[in-house]
């Protein structure tokens, strides 16, 4: 055999070889074909993180947001940012002994928020224990009777505890979740990365990831929107209970409140004297759930049992 | 100047043609870690088109077989440190010729470790957000970005140097690699304990809220790296002529003895005080070891591995380990042995019972499972072809001034030169 044709050979087997191995390259990566564009605009990728974007910036923003809702969804939404009120930091007050478990709430708050339901995202879970201790390793997330309350049951709503000293905020690596001003903890979706170590910080398991692109009926969005509240999110990020941001720092009530039955549920600002919350918060009896962890949560369980004594209850 | 950047840039195209040649048994090898890194790479795509919904992971267990996987290749990375303290520390000669082969693991363990993190994130596109707004040195997952890519440069630095110095035929000089080795020893403890306090740090997780993760992380790292290293020198003696001697194998053995009962005494402190104490926090352990409500899919990986890492110990322990098929028996045993502590024994438990109580198991998906499979396809690719490269480098059969001949047939992976084998154990 000559020196050319090995050459030649050697050539032709290296050509071949690099052929099919961009071939085989080509065939792995086909999948990508199904990629949505949209999720990728230059706009999009620009995007400042929500502290450091100026009034024009978050402007542009809201309308890209605003025109990807309307492109996904074909609703015109009022999408706005809302900043929060001076002198109001926000609580919540559950009477624990009140609720019967309807899951009103649950609903609610996934029509207000725009939660996925397919596959299925809920900030609030309500757990159901048997009447005596509070445990939360006795309760079953998934009960299912005719008539709620069962005999010899209570329940107990747990949603995000917008804790002021929030281990979610403290584990992200890139600020895409922080506290604001008048104590809720928000996220920016914009800015998550989706590694989810927030969730596993969390102690009140209140985050949700979006392992799929929600899916949300066209009829059932609310286009009542604001930015880090509950404008629809897309698959790869967090999101949580913001106290309804977008009604709260309005004046409104939370959507889990206005609908509750009972009136287990009291939200307000805890700076005001006046308010229910800080009234409840200077007389009732507390609950606060998982305090040995050290949170400080923002969203108080009570008993109005007439006692009128202030005792802080602990345990888990 | 300008020579010299293209005397380097030669010097990188044969390492690039050199990749490519050998004989039949790489071939087929290569061929093998392609194929499967490249199905990999196809699941990976699937799930950047469905997202994560694609793995076994749920609200409930967040953190799966990626960060499973992830955990145990920062230790094999920090293994290195094993070899390089014997030889430079003190100044041990049989090992001497071999550290350069722990370095390489460690840089092939880290671009797996970044691969597996990248798999993991739910907006990989987001990645450059790391650099914009880095919540440093509040979260110990940017410490983890900073040592890990750190410890990367640190481990390619000193490998390309001592290599490329080898290859121009220079003595290298000492200040600009020995710093960097010292460095190295401590950024290796580092990687593997950020690693640990990512975990440990979280008070809503009490089954990872324990001072002892660092230390037990540490101690099965130096275990099962080394051991991975016994098994890789003698797969290059076995088919180059590059001599690795019995005694430095006996060494590292000697290391992974020490490592792995310093790590089943962790784990008795560990599980004692779990269990003697039965306060609350012991659900998790107790889901683990023996099953909770009925859920027990993780008991049989925990007993296997409790079985294989005892087993392991005890036949170092013995003398007739002292024989290198009863090492190496030891060493699969003990790397699978920490593989499944590390991932099914240490962070799929953590998430079960969820905070809230809920028992929800995990089940990795074929296609997650792929994916991992393809990290590692891809890692071994790496590591195959970093010792490709070295060996002939450090032999002094490919230098600037002697190109090394291509024909597969001639020099592929030649057969052992009888006169430079010390081990009459190994004909």
């Amino acid at each position: 055999m000559s020196a050319s044709e090995m050459n030649r050979r050697s050539f032709l087997r290296g050509g071949v070889g690099a052929a099919g191995g961009l071939a085989a390259f080509a065939a792995a990566v086909s999948p990508l074909k199904d990629y949505d564009p949209s999720e990728l605009s230059i706009g999009k990728f620009l995007q400042k993180h929500y502290k450091e974007m100026t009034k024009e910036e978050m402007e542009a923003a809201l309308k890209r947001i605003a025109d990807d809702v309307e492109r996904r969804f074909e609703v015109r939404p009022h999408l706005r940012d809302v900043k929060p009120m001076d002198g109001v930091e926000f609580a919540y007050a559950l009477d624990i002994g009140r609720c019967i478990g309807c899951r009103k709430c649950v609903h609610a708050c996934v029509v207000e928020n725009n939660q996925s339901r397919s596959p299925e995202i809920q900030y609030i879970r309500v757990l159901e224990m048997p009447k005596g201790a509070i445990d939360v390793e006795k309760s079953n997330h998934y009960y299912d009777h005719e008539k709620v309350p069962a005999p010899d049951k209570s329940y107990m709503p747990v949603q995000c505890h917008q804790c002021a000293n929030p281990p979610c905020c403290k584990v992200c690596p890139v600020e895409a979740t922080w506290k604001e001003p008048d104590g809720i903890v928000v996220i920016d979706y914009d800015w998550c990365i989706g590694c989810r170590y927030c969730e596993a910080a969390c102690p009140y398991w209140a985050r949700r990831f979006n392992f799929a692109e929600p899916g949300i009926p066209k009829d059932e969005i609310n286009p009542d929107m604001a930015y880090l509240s509950n404008r629809p999110r897309h698959k790869g990020v967090m999101e949580k209970c913001h106290f309804c941001l977008h009604r709260t720092r309005e004046g409104r009530m939370p959507a889990c409140l206005e609908v509750c039955p009972v009136g287990a549920r009291k939200f307000g600002n805890v700076l005001d004297p006046d308010s229910e919350v800080h009234h409840i918060l200077k007389t009732k009896r507390i609950f606060i759930l998982k305090k040995d962890v050290g949170t400080l949560p923002r969203f108080f369980y009570y008993f109005d049992d007439g006692y009128g004594d202030s005792r802080k209850g602990t345990g888990r | 100047m300008k020579q010299e950047a293209r005397e380097y840039l030669r010097f990188l195209w044969r390492c690039f043609r050199i990749s490519f040649v050998g004989d039949w048994r790489y071939y087929s090898w290569m061929l093998l870690l392609t194929g499967v890194a490249l199905l990999g790479l196809n699941a990976y795509c699937h799930q950047l088109v469905d997202g994560l919904a694609v793995t076994g992971m749920t609200d409930q267990v967040s953190w799966g077989l990626y960060i499973a996987n992830f955990t145990f290749l920062v230790g094999m990375a920090a293994a290195a440190v094993m070899l390089v303290i014997p030889v430079y520390i003190y100044k041990n000669e049989e090992l001497h010729d071999l550290v350069v082969f722990g370095e390489l693991l460690a840089v092939a363990a880290i671009f797996m470790c970044l691969a597996f993190v990248t798999v993991d994130l739910g907006r990989p596109d987001r990645f450059v957000h790391l650099l914009l707004r880095f919540n440093w040195p509040i979260s110990m997952l940017t410490w983890d970005v900073i040592v890990l890519n750190g410890y990367l440069l640190l481990n390619m630095h000193i490998c390309g140097y001592l290599i490329y110095c080898a290859y121009r035929k220079r003595k290298p000089s000492r200040i600009f690699y020995i710093p960097f080795v010292f460095i190295a020893i401590f950024w290796a403890v580092s990687i593997h304990t950020v690693t640990a306090f990512l975990y440990s740090g979280l008070g809503g997780r009490p089954f990872w809220n324990s001072a002892v993760i660092a230390p037990r992380f540490l101690a099965s790292a130096f275990a099962a790296g080394p051991a991975f290293i016994i098994l890789t020198l003698q797969i290059i003696r076995r088919y180059t002529f590059y001599k690795v001697t019995d005694e430095a194998l006996k060494l590292l053995k000697g290391i992974v003895t020490v490592a792995m009962a310093i790590n089943m005494f962790l784990l008795v402190c560990e599980v004692f005080t779990e269990f003697y104490t039965q306060s609350s926090h012991v659900v998790s352990a107790q889901y683990l070891f023996f099953g909770l409500h009925g859920h027990s899919a993780l008991v049989p990986w925990i007993w296997t591995a409790v079985v294989l890492n005892t087993v392991a110990l005890v036949i170092l322990l013995l003398p007739f380990s002292r024989s290198l098929p009863f090492i190496n028996l030891a060493c699969i045993m003990l790397i699978v042995g920490i593989w499944i502590e590390k991932g099914m024994g240490l962070i799929i438990p953590a998430f079960i019972p969820s905070p809230l109580g809920e028992l929800v198991e995990y089940h990795p998906t074929i296609n997650e499972t792929l994916v991992c499979l393809g990290i590692w396809a891809f890692g071994l690719l790496c590591y195959t072809i970093f010792v490709r490269i070295t060996i002939p480098v450090l032999s002094g059969r490919l230098t600037y001034d002697h190109r090394y001949r291509m024909e597969p047939d001639s020099a592929g992976l030649p057969p052992r030169d009888p006169a430079s084998d010390s081990s009459p154990a190994h004909p």
